[in-house]
């Protein structure tokens, strides 16, 4: 049986991340994801473990401003990029256009995946304030919700689409 | 207040059951269609929003405490096979680990829902549970599961639902006489004569349908983390049912019920899976109890898929005759019913053949294997999904046969009464729900050559357009409770029991409060989901929340209006029918003038709270309240690729009043896209020789993503049904799947010519029905 943790505790790495706009430092294994370092480490629970695959999408946050899966991101890929997860979108209190569409078209139902819809989302309107229908699908299509939120999903990407809110 | 036991009848999922309810009081007359109503019915977004897209709201996988461990679970990899010997030493003295739970040191911790041991020496299913690793951190906790030495002795096994019913199957366990739930089983229900219906049909057809085990994949997994601080086992999970977990918790450690707290503020879907407390929760419990540390166990993912429940896959065969008009002589439905390897209960799903339409002679028979499978749970209308799918697929078989319009034969059987119990309905607007769906999905065009045929009749495209009823309870009942509390600032809280599992309960609480107090909803706190509460609700589940907790909240909000107003009229010396509440102010009535904020009336009362209690009451006596729908689905299908797309689906239900339109068309949306991928393309597959499950995951599990969602197009009937509960609502979380696979499959089935005989619809399937 192939081990190594038996007999000594596994080697750290120090990290310093760019969270949110901070700068956060930690010591940790080189295997860990960044999704477990932002949940355990920083207490960051926004982003969420669905299947910790790649599959979901439920994981998802923002790295020098495009989605990634953070299940498949090793936290030590990350040093010197801009992580920005759910939390860093309202740190002044308001909420983002992209958060006010979901809740005014009620684009979720647990919330689970929301954290990561959301993220998505912005990504796509970072790189495209004016998507039609299949572009909006496509760069949704990442991201499973369970409880099938998708039509609201889209009706609050459509509502965006092409406004001032989503160029911010 | 003086207190009365009522005994009343409650349907849940098929089955009846008497049931007492305490009252004390009277609830408040019934909302009807004349109420005017200022914040129910109104399209309101929900109240934690907020929460929910900042990543504020704390799911029980987000629970951090200080000192916590995590447990990671070891699974078998045989479907069936003894444990002849751990060893966990290499393992319990890892870096990390305090604890590794198996057979041999934790053989007694019991799960009280199915009365087993949590860690058993037979396995029954590859998943099932070998051994629990409790470290510091999850990446120790689950090394340590690689350095646990388990000797398996494999055993004969089966996982394949016939095979299994053969007299000379292996068995599931070695515990058991046959591989068959043990009491009731096979189930029969009759009615009428069915020979002589034959005799008397002009038509005859057989028709079979074969559904797949579908699994829930909630995006949050099973789980939570307990806490004991010597007093109190505190337990935050994701569950439907804080009040089933309570109970398990507590008989599992041998602790009493008030020492026992489960909570839990947001779940990550659930859809059936999570009543009870769950081998995870049991465990964590456990670990959490002996070890004095808070412990988390969340299954993983794939852990979710093999051992957290699904619905079961069925075989159906029908046979049905028919007059030559369409009328209904005979309906006879053969299920078979993979239980999984403890399955304990079938899903009823023979509910549609005995009650949607009407026929006098019927015979279903239900039999439930046990398999070498991980075991089913309940999912979103359990057994209603499938037979449904199975009988309108049937119908629309001998619709073809008797040249009729499927619509039409429909209505020429429509059921006037209940017919299995042989009652009234308290109303039926299934025939409005036909007319208004068939207009609106053009069924008198569905025939049209350019409709069918987009390309021409030489081209890849083919469209058809099917569709299927549904009936469902959806009425809830007792008991249910609610506390509706004023506080000084004139401010309300409303505390109930229940969960909020994705569906909005908190906000048509909040709507209902609101209005019934005479509050702005923002003024209207809604707390659930906390046995600390003390007060009780009964599980999330069968569309039964709104309908249950709902008029409890509402009448304790009118006790805590009265007392109120009761309050205002000594302190002004005024009469308290010249009073009125509106939008958080008191009124004259006389002169219509304000009196003053509530609040302003409240804080004369030195801290005083007024406190109300409500409660549901029984349900309306000699009559069945159900929810109706139709739904129409127009489909295109490739048949060079086999690919099927669901263009529209038109959905049509009564529900009762609409307490939130916009939470409500969620329900109605998500339902329908559940119910397609059950119809296109979710199914697990197992490997018949090995015994194993191979795509318990979400990357070969496929589940729809929002490139296959169709246009859907929702018609609200909303109109109060005066006998279900003071609210004039019902559940709609489960009415909207119901309907949604039999109509593809028909739609699918209408566009090739050819009849559906198994779900999913995936490519090769359909290929396969092009050259059959």
């Amino acid at each position: 049986m192939a081990d190594t943790s038996e007999t000594a505790a596994a080697p750290r790495t120090h990290v310093s991340l760019q969270v949110n706009g901070t700068t956060r430092e930690v010591d940790i294994e080189p295997r860990r994801t960044l999704l477990s370092v932002l949940r355990d480490d920083l207490s960051l629970t926004g982003a969420k473990p669905g299947c910790e695959m790649g599959n979901c999408g439920a994981c998802t946050v923002l790295l020098d401003g495009e989605a990634v899966y953070s299940c498949l991101t090793l936290a030590v890929e990350c040093t010197g990029r801009e992580i920005t997860t759910i939390e860093g979108l309202s740190a002044s209190g308001e909420l983002d256009p992209v958060q006010q569409a979901f809740i005014a078209h009620d684009a979720l139902q647990c919330g689970f995946c929301t954290p990561g819809q959301i993220l998505a989302m912005k990504a796509l309107f970072a790189t495209n304030p004016h998507p039609d229908d299949e572009t909006i699908e496509r760069a949704m299509s990442g991201n499973i919700c369970r409880c099938g939120a998708y039509p609201k999903i889209l009706a609050a990407a459509r509502a965006l689409a092409g406004t001032q809110a989503a160029q911010q | 207040m003086p207190i009365r036991i009522i005994t009343t009848h409650l349907e849940f999922e098929g089955q009846i059951s008497e049931q007492r309810v305490v009252m004390e009081g009277e609830e408040p007359a019934v909302w009807g269609p004349e109420a005017e109503l200022a914040v129910v019915g109104k399209v309101t977004p929900r109240v934690d929003g907020r929460e929910r897209v900042t990543g504020s709201a704390q799911y029980a996988y987000d629970v951090q405490l200080p000192g916590m461990l995590i447990a990671a679970g070891l699974r078998s990899p045989h479907p069936h096979a003894r444990i002849v010997r751990i060893d966990a030493s290499r393992a319990e003295t890892a870096p990390g680990v305090r604890a590794v739970y198996h057979h041999f040191n934790t053989g007694d911790l019991n799960n009280p829902s199915n009365d087993r041991p949590v860690f058993g020496d037979e396995l029954l299913y590859q998943g099932d549970l070998v051994a629990v690793a409790i470290a510091e951190t999850k990446e120790q906790a689950q090394d340590a599961l690689a350095l646990i030495a388990v000797e398996y002795e494999p055993l004969p096994f089966v996982v394949d639902q016939r095979a299994a019913l053969a007299a000379d199957a292996p068995k599931v366990s070695t515990t058991y006489e046959h591989n068959t739930i043990p009491e009731g089983f096979p189930q029969t229900y009759e009615r009428g004569d069915l020979d002589a219906g034959f005799v008397q049909a002009d038509v005859t057809v057989e028709a079979q349908l074969s559904t797949p085990t579908a699994l829930h994949n909630s995006m949050e997994t099973h789980g939570g983390v307990a806490q004991w601080d010597g007093r109190t086992l505190t337990i935050w999970s994701s569950t439907q049912d804080v009040y089933g977990v309570r109970r398990g918790v507590a008989s599992a450690l041998g602790l009493q019920q008030n020492q026992v707290r489960a909570i839990k503020q947001y779940m990550g879907g659930g859809f059936g899976s999570k009543f009870g407390a769950h081998h995870s929760g049991l465990v964590a419990a456990y670990a959490a109890y002996t070890l004095g540390r808070p412990v988390k166990y969340m299954l993983s993912r794939e852990e979710e898929n093999l051992a957290a429940g699904n619905r079961p896959e069925t075989i159906q065969t029908y046979r049905i005759g028919a007059k030559k008009d369409g009328t209904l002589t005979a309906i006879e439905q053969h299920t078979i019913g993979n239980v999984g390897a403890i399955g304990s209960w079938f899903s009823p799903v023979a509910m549609a053949t005995k009650e949607l339409y009407q026929c006098a002679n019927i015979r279903t028979v239900d039999e439930a294997a046990r398999t070498n499978l991980g075991t089913q749970a309940s999912f979103r209308a359990p057994g209603v999904v499938e037979g449904t799918a199975g009988l309108e697929v049937a119908l629309d078989q001998l619709a073809a046969a008797l040249g009729m319009d499927p619509l039409e034969l429909r209505r020429k059987n429509y059921a006037e009464r209940h017919q299995a119990l042989d009652r009234p309905y308290s109303r039926k607007l299934l025939l409005e729900a036909y007319r208004l769906g068939a207009e609106r999905i053009g069924w008198a065009e569905r025939d049209h050559e350019e409709r069918r045929y987009p390309q021409g009749r030489d081209g890849y495209l083919r469209r058809g357009i099917g569709m299927a009823s549904q009936l469902w309870g959806g009425d809830g009942g007792p008991p249910a409770q609610a506390i509706a509390k004023l506080l000084p600032d004139g401010t309300a809280v409303i505390l109930t029991g229940t969960q909020d599992i994705g569906t909005g309960t908190r906000t048509v609480l909040a709507q209902i409060a609101a209005e019934e107090l005479g509050l702005p909803l923002e003024q209207v706190r809604v707390e659930l989901g906390d046995t600390e509460f003390g007060v009780f609700s009964p599980p999330s589940g069968g569309s039964m929340t709104l309908a249950s907790v709902g008029p409890a909240v509402r009448m304790a909000a009118a006790e805590a209006r009265k007392e109120l107003v009761e309050v205002v009229a000594q302190l002004s010396e005024a009469p308290t029918d010249a009073l009125d509440v509106r939008d958080g102010h008191i009124f004259s009535r006389e002169t219509g003038k304000e009196m003053g904020a509530i609040g302003s009336f409240l804080e004369l009362l030195d801290g005083h709270e007024i406190t109300a209690k409500g409660m549901r009451g029984p349900n309306a006596e000699n009559m069945s309240v159900r929810t109706f729908g139709a739904q129409f689905a127009e489909v295109e299908v490739d048949i060079g690729t086999g690919r099927v797309r669901v263009l529209r689906i038109v959905a049509v239900h009564d529900c009762g009043r609409i307490v939130n339109p916009l939470t409500f068309s969620s329900q109605i949306e998500g339902g329908i896209i559940q119910g397609l991928g059950f119809a296109l393309m979710e199914q697990r597959i197992v490997d018949q020789r090995l015994g194993a499950v191979l795509n318990a995951n979400l990357e070969n599990y496929k589940v729809p993503t929002i490139r296959d969602i169709p246009q859907i197009d929702i018609i609200l009937l909303d109109q109060p049904n005066v006998h279900a509960n003071t609210i004039g609502a019902l559940g709609a979380g489960e009415p909207p799947i119901i309907p949604t696979p039999g109509a593809i499959a028909n739609a699918v089935a209408h566009a090739l010519g050819r009849p559906v005989k198994a779900l999913p619809l995936t490519p090769d399937r359909v290929l396969d029905l092009l050259n059959s």
